[in-house]
């Protein structure tokens, strides 16, 4: 049984003290209308990765915070050398610059308004050119398990995965929280049926209370649409993959936390402020879930997978690992971790922690996943409400 | 004889078939701890990673997975049945 404390784990220390497994330098876009500025400078400069997204005008209230919340945490993951912000006008831009700041890595932001994106473009890069410069001549270093910050979501999920891939997860999370590393997981609507157990898991009144008050907050605004998730969860390939309820859902996800306590239940898109497991409250659309974990620091993601999904992140990379052995015949290419020989009674769960806490180290260490080597780079930001 | 449906816990009611399963097949049951639960003469077929039914179960009575209740079920379900959709429904949702 490989112990956690014996992984030997190295990444680019970042002046804030966290670690990073990846060493980007991003160009990140406030808004919608920035993508073409933020691809335009992302095309230029060698070593640089734009991130376009879809949202970011007119929100207000709690989702345009999530937003900014969402914008700033990328720029901060250790996984980000250094970040170019561009937005269309300057106070926004300036806002999302001042909060990666904070990190103590190199920022800047550029406004399109009175330059035009040519404009921005050329001033832009010129920066990034230099921040590619810099983040190039950062070395990895090794840092214990201790600093490592990652996080699990789970998708198209099927009978398998509660039998194998999440229950692996679970064990190999067990021994990364003894070490002491800080794990992040969510998926509020898939608790459905299980959610007495991640209650039972609350380390106190406080952290129950806020759990509570995430899980009825969804549960009420989907009762105030007048309708329920039939159809929707399970997913269609959740029922073709064999699934029937969302409680038989519910328990199957649940195993990915194996006996873990929860220590804080966090708004989308939180740090956490202390080692263990934390919860936070998120979508289980794998693609903004991922988004929101990196928000929160994760610098590395677990993903146990039935039917296969495809699923990645540009700064986050995501180790996919399924006991289908349908998926694994079909679809290898996707999959870092074969958990097959689970379903066959030739491998033990902790056997299986053992291949899934290879591949990480493996990936902490720079190894690519499947996910990076095929180009899933899907960034999403989670929209809480229509814009005004 | 070779397993071919994994329980999660011995006293559930429900197994899932590690395999594609025929009708008619007699096949063994195994936890994922490797204890033999018996084995159970397939209704139907029951494709890779569907539930096959390891007792009988009455109408209205609840589902037992993972040791505890995934949902009930809506039609009388007869030992060997596969078991999904068309015979169990969730006790939630409904509003």
């Amino acid at each position: 049984m490989i112990k956690a404390e014996k992984m030997k784990l190295t990444g680019f220390r970042r002046p804030d003290g966290r670690y990073g497994i990846r060493n980007h330098v991003v160009i990140l876009p406030v808004d919608d209308i920035s993508n073409a500025a933020a691809n335009g400078v992302a095309a230029l400069i060698k070593g640089t990765m734009a991130l376009p997204h879809a949202y970011g005008r007119l929100q207000f209230g709690e989702d345009l915070e999530l937003t900014f919340r969402t914008l700033a945490g990328t720029g901060r993951n250790p996984n980000v050398a250094a970040t170019i912000v561009i937005g269309i006008e300057p106070k926004w831009t300036e806002r999302i610059v001042k909060e990666i700041a904070k990190t103590g890595k190199p920022v800047a932001g550029f406004s399109i308004e009175r330059h035009g994106d040519l404009r921005t473009i050329e001033v832009a890069s010129r920066k990034a050119l230099e921040f590619v410069q810099y983040a190039t001549e950062l070395q990895r270093e090794p840092f214990p398990v201790k600093k490592l910050l990652m996080s699990t979501k789970c998708g198209e999920s099927d009978t398998t995965t509660g039998l194998s891939s999440c229950p692996t997860v679970g064990r190999v999370f067990e021994r990364l929280i003894s070490a002491g590393a800080t794990l992040i997981f969510g998926e509020t609507s898939e608790l459905t049926g299980g959610e007495d157990i991640i209650q039972s898991r609350c380390v106190n009144e406080k952290v129950l209370g806020e759990f509570n008050r995430m899980f009825n907050g969804y549960t009420d605004l989907i009762k105030s649409q007048g309708v329920d998730l039939l159809g929707s969860q399970p997913t269609e390939g959740n029922i073709r993959g064999g699934l029937t309820t969302i409680e038989e859902k519910a328990m199957g996800n649940i195993q990915k936390i194996g006996r873990c306590k929860v220590q804080s239940a966090l708004d989308p898109a939180i740090e956490p402020d202390g080692p263990g497991l934390h919860f936070m409250d998120s979508s289980s659309a794998a693609a903004e879930m991922v988004t929101l974990c990196g928000a929160a620091g994760s610098v590395v993601h677990y993903f146990p997978t039935g039917q296969g999904n495809v699923i990645g992140n540009p700064i986050v990379p995501v180790i996919k690992l399924s006991g289908n052995p349908l998926t694994l015949a079909t679809m290898s290419e996707h999959i870092d971790v074969d958990l097959t020989g689970i379903l066959r009674m030739e491998m033990t769960l902790d056997q299986a922690a053992d291949a899934a806490m290879t591949v990480l180290e493996r990936t902490i260490n720079g190894r690519l996943t499947a996910a990076e080597g095929l180009r899933h780079d899907e960034y999403v930001l989670t929209k809480l409400y229509r814009s005004a | 004889m070779k397993h071919g449906i994994l329980l999660h816990e011995s006293h559930d009611d429900v197994g899932v078939a590690v395999e594609d399963l025929k009708k008619g097949g007699r096949i063994g049951a195994v936890t994922l701890e490797g204890k033999s639960v018996g084995a159970v003469k397939l209704l139907h077929n029951v494709p890779l990673g569907h539930k096959v039914a390891m007792r009988d179960i009455a109408k209205d009575k609840p589902v037992i997975k993972y040791g505890r209740p995934v949902g009930k079920a809506v039609q009388e379900i007869a030992k060997g049945s596969h078991v999904h959709t068309h015979n169990v429904k969730t006790l939630r949702w409904s509003i």
